[in-house]
């Protein structure tokens, strides 16, 4: 008995003491689990919150809306259309397969554009929209709406595309949107900051130049989502903030014109006005529908555009060069008269052609124009009168003045991308570029604009201005600025401008081109040396157009309010052989890749100019029967929009 | 030797009530109160169908082990074995005619309740053990003879329920039996031993397990390995924890668990969504409750006169305090993932009242503490 209450207590007392060991054991982990805890729920607390938030919450951008262009009075030219969409988010669809049979059928989609979403569906996430018609048709919403309570998951949406309300008018200027592809991603931040799948940018012209300040900045949804992506609900919708509006100098009226003048020819209109630089109209011709690229333009259409023979891809103001021809003539007379190497009342007695070192320079008149001075030159556009003159100048003075007028350098700084520098030839390029030296020959033929000098139709309107004006720098504009200088404080900037180049005369008779260039846009800097040689220019030009025998006399307008003064110009696209000079062809009788091309140059009114233009139609045939009459109907346009513009001018600076 | 006085019947029934062990019956109200809510949570603030059962059984199960609670403590000695029995039919049952979910044939289906045999096999192998080395004394504890029962008795369930294949259970089954033996006075080599046994066999029975316990194993030491496979549970149990802070998300408010990035939320990792609701404090209060369940359990060990009831009421702290280690180490990721309930708070009717169960007998050791068994 007692031996067994031993080995009781014995046992009672194994038991105890093995307990005692547990309790300590389980007051070892119970604080560790405590200090775990205190790990991961103090100390880690912050981390494992933003896990937590990234898990819950999901963003979804919206697309910006974009700003649009607007012309000088205020319409809208590039804007937003609401558009009705079809948006789908297939994890919300019970039933995708029977959902996009349904749909295939009630949108009558062919099997390609079924096989074409259902790749586009597999290629995304199943809570992201799958849009399945960016633009029904109002048949097809309403349709929709009518089946939609059979068609669960499908949300038919309003949303906004781009439009260009007078589709192909302004193409060339505007350019237009289409999605952003991997490149504008990569080399636009702003682009990819705000990117969303579908969102259309800016392709070329000014779509893409003020890409930045049209794209505007995404709208934002964020939801709270369950683990397997399920919308639980909207926390958060933050209006996306819309790209700026752009108002352009642009008149949509002259623009219109300009478009129904170059109708079925390939060619420019650039109009501008000679204090402010503000471009009215500016058009190559023949265009395109930029509306076509916004949902992907399809193959046939883009091989339409692509091959039609007339190039409406290129933006010839800007990117097409031509010889000047004899639109240069007045350019050359001033450079002469400038340069003391000529007096006007000179006479050259033209035979209809000029011999020298054995070539032969032919006249545009075979008869020739007999005896000439330097205002009938220029008014009968007489070669062999240019062809001395540029003899006496020689190219590289020529070159000087060439390029304070605005050619061989490009006009809008870059606004619109791919615009050409031209080519104003002299000595030192030759050499540089060619290796060879400069021939005497080369010299007469640049007078009178062929040869190796090449210009950009809106480079000649720059010219027309920039002599129109007095001859003072412009600074041409194609968005309207807040900043614009008024009209009046042009004119007495150029006033004063002229007035210290006298004093300056005596210091040093020429100034150095690369100061022109380096000048502020608030300088109207005089390009001239003597007022009265620019004076003299103008007044042949007008000869040019409203005196009988000028080459475009056929063209003049005599009521005073709508006068204008000219140039024409012919220049040729292939050398003109001895034996087609005999044969003397009418124009319908050569192909149309060797025609001349037709060009015109001219500002008015005359008594009190105010705009500039350059008309070019490519092989045209000669300026004074195929690019003058263009002009004169421009002008009439131009001059009856005047007021209205005015008017709208000074509205524009009271609000700013 | 005089005559036993036997208590039992001198005690009126007010006298019983008296000697509830009231700090104890708190704790278990309290988790069970916590459970109910947390369970209202996971069905996303509403009374559906978890919340509903689980607090129909909280109230049916605590109710019989009120009334458990009465049965001497002899009688439980007396159907200690039988109990065993009992269970082990069931175990055997489940295997042949088993009610099969998710990969794991673990259920017998009785009339009215779906029964887990194996989570009533925790709680029946320490009453079989309690009674076993009710008598014995130590030295014959550690004779060779008198291990092989406890051990066939031990190795029996395990096998069946890990054949299931029920890994989780069957460890806690073999926890469960191993602290009977540890209290019981088996000589500390044995342990060493099975432990070195275990260790050079580890490569052997790792061929054995299924594919997805391996994955378990090896994502455990490595959750990121595959973040959205295998390794899901574990990171998303620590978000969930993690973001809780100090003061939690809010009751009904923890996005983890509402927004269902929180898997097995009514069972295995419903201390993740309380810690995620009610943070730091929260977690702590918790733990604490059940320390002091663990220690009031202890307590009452220490005053019962009979070693059954001393052992019984030992193991079953030490069982409850391995339950919620294991599943709060689970997940907080210190443990692999398996399957484990925290006991009372998870969803499950078997694995309550197994643990009701053995507070019914907790409780008749404090009722009946004075009295021994012959």
């Amino acid at each position: 008995m007692f031996d067994s209450s031993d080995t009781a207590f014995k046992k009672l007392n194994t038991i105890n003491r093995r307990m005692f060991i547990l309790s300590a054991a389980k007051a070892v982990v119970f604080t560790g689990i405590i200090a775990r805890l205190f790990s991961l729920q103090i100390n880690e607390n912050k981390k494992y919150l933003t896990l937590s938030d990234k898990n819950r919450l999901r963003e979804w951008r919206l697309p910006p809306v974009r700003g649009e262009f607007l012309d000088y009075f205020g319409n809208v030219i590039a804007g937003n259309l609401k558009v009705y969409q079809l948006h789908v988010v297939p994890e919300q669809v019970e039933n995708f397969k029977y959902l996009m049979l349904r749909l295939k059928d009630i949108l009558e989609l062919d099997d390609k554009e079924f096989l074409e979403i259902i790749k586009k569906k597999n290629s995304q996430k199943p809570w992201e929209t799958l849009i399945i018609s960016e633009n029904l048709s109002w048949d097809q919403f309403s349709k929709i709406n009518f089946f939609l309570h059979e068609l669960g998951g499908a949300k038919p949406v309003l949303s906004v595309a781009r439009n260009y309300p007078f589709n192909k008018t302004f193409t060339h200027v505007l350019g237009y949107v289409a999605q952003a592809s991997e490149n504008d991603l990569i080399n636009n931040e702003i682009i990819k900051k705000n990117h969303v799948p579908g969102l259309r940018v800016g392709k070329i012209g000014l779509e893409k130049t003020f890409e930045n300040d049209l794209l505007g900045t995404n709208g934002v949804q964020r939801y709270e989502v369950n683990a397997y992506g399920k919308r639980i609900n909207q926390l958060d919708h933050k209006e996306g903030e819309k790209g700026k509006n752009i108002k352009l100098t642009l008149d949509t009226e002259v623009q219109k014109f300009s478009n129904e003048l170059l109708a079925e020819k390939s060619g420019s209109i650039s109009v501008m006005d000679i204090y402010t630089g503000e471009i009215i109209a500016m058009h190559s011709s023949p265009s395109f529908d930029p509306n076509l690229f916004f949902y992907g333009i399809s193959t046939k259409n883009w091989k339409e555009i692509r091959e039609n023979p007339l190039k409406p891809l290129l933006n010839k103001t800007v990117s097409g060069l031509y010889s000047p021809g004899s639109t240069i003539k007045p350019l050359v007379a001033l450079s002469a008269l400038e340069n003391d190497v000529i007096s006007p009342t000179q006479k050259v007695y033209c035979t209809g052609k000029m011999e020298m070192y054995g070539h032969t320079y032919h006249c545009w008149k075979e008869k020739g124009h007999k005896s000439m001075d330097l205002r009938s030159a220029i008014k009968q556009s007489c070669d062999v009168y240019f062809y001395e003159t540029a003899r006496k100048l020689g190219v590289d003075r020529l070159n000087l003045t060439a390029l304070k007028f605005g050619l061989g350098h490009t006009v809008l700084k870059g606004t619109l991308a791919n615009e050409k520098k031209g080519l104003v030839p002299s000595t030192k390029w030759k050499k540089n570029n060619l290796g060879v030296g400069w021939v005497l020959g080369e010299t007469l033929i640049t007078g009178i604009g062929q040869g190796y000098i090449q210009t950009t139709p809106l480079q000649l309107c720059l010219m027309t201005a920039q002599l129109a004006n007095g001859g003072f720098k412009i600074y041409p504009r194609i968005t309207v600025d807040k900043d614009q200088e008024s009209l009046e404080s042009i004119k007495y900037k150029m006033v004063q401008g002229a007035f210290k180049e006298k004093e300056k005369l005596y210091a040093s008779p020429l100034r150095k081109v690369e100061e022109f260039l380096k000048m502020g846009t608030n300088e109207y800097h005089p390009l001239f040396r003597n007022p009265e040689n620019v004076k003299f220019v103008l007044e042949a030009m007008f000869g040019s157009t409203n005196e009988f025998m000028g080459t475009s006399y056929k063209s003049r307008i005599e009521d005073p309010k709508y006068q204008f003064a000219g140039k024409t110009g012919t220049s040729q696209v292939k050398r003109i052989t001895e034996e087609a000079r005999e044969l003397d062809l009418d124009i319908s009788e050569i192909p149309y890749e060797e025609r001349d091309h037709a060009l015109y140059i001219a500002f008015g009114p005359y008594k009190n100019p105010r705009y500039a233009l350059s008309v070019i139609i490519e092989h045209g045939g000669t300026g004074s029967s195929a690019a003058a009459p263009i002009a004169k109907k421009l002008f009439k346009l131009i001059i009856d929009r005047h007021e209205l513009r005015e008017k709208i001018k000074n509205k524009n600076s009271i609000k700013t | 030797m005089f005559q036993q006085t036997s208590y039992s019947e001198q005690l009126t029934f007010f006298q019983k009530l008296r000697s509830f062990d009231y700090i104890l019956l708190l704790c278990i109200i309290s988790i069970g109160v916590i459970s109910g809510f947390s369970m209202y949570s996971t069905d996303g603030g509403e009374l559906l169908y978890h919340s509903k059962s689980h607090i129909i059984r909280l109230v049916i199960f605590f109710t019989m082990m009120i009334c458990f609670s009465f049965f001497s403590i002899k009688f439980w000695h007396s159907v200690g074995y039988l109990f065993y029995v009992l269970v082990l039919g069931l175990l055997i049952m489940a295997s042949l005619y088993g009610v099969s979910a998710s990969g794991s044939q673990r259920w017998v289906s009785l009339y009215f309740i779906n029964l887990q045999p194996s989570e009533l096999m925790k709680i029946a192998i320490i009453i079989f053990y309690a009674k076993f080395y009710h008598r014995m004394q130590i030295s014959h504890v550690n004779n060779f003879k008198n291990l092989l029962i406890p051990s066939a008795i031990l190795i029996l369930p395990i096998l069946l329920v890990a054949s299931q294949p029920d890994l989780g259970t069957a460890i806690l089954i073999a926890l469960s039996g191993l602290v009977v033996l540890w209290l019981a006075g088996l000589h500390i080599r044995y342990f060493v031993y099975s432990s070195l046994a275990l260790i050079i066999s580890m490569p052997f029975i790792v061929s054995f397990l299924e594919p997805y316990q391996k994955l378990r194993v090896l994502t455990f030491f490595n959750p990121e390995r595959d973040p959205l496979g295998a390794g899901y549970q574990i990171i998303q149990s620590k978000i969930a924890v993690g973001s809780g802070g100090l003061t939690g998300k809010g009751f009904l408010k923890g996005t983890q668990s509402y927004l269902e990035f929180l898997p097995e939320k009514h069972t295995d990792f419903i201390f993740t969504l309380f810690s995620e609701e009610h943070g730091f404090t929260g977690s702590v209060i918790i733990l604490l409750i059940y320390a002091i369940m663990v220690f009031r359990i202890t307590r009452i060990g220490t005053i019962a006169r009979s070693s059954f009831a001393k052992l019984f009421c030992y193991s079953f702290a030490s069982a409850i305090f391995i339950y919620v280690s294991i599943n709060m180490s689970m997940v907080l990721g210190l443990l692999p993932i398996v399957g484990s309930p925290l006991p009372i708070m998870s969803y499950g009717g078997s694995s309550l009242l197994a643990t009701m169960i053995g507070f019914s007998v907790v409780m008749s050791s404090k009722i009946y503490h004075r009295q021994s068994i012959s």
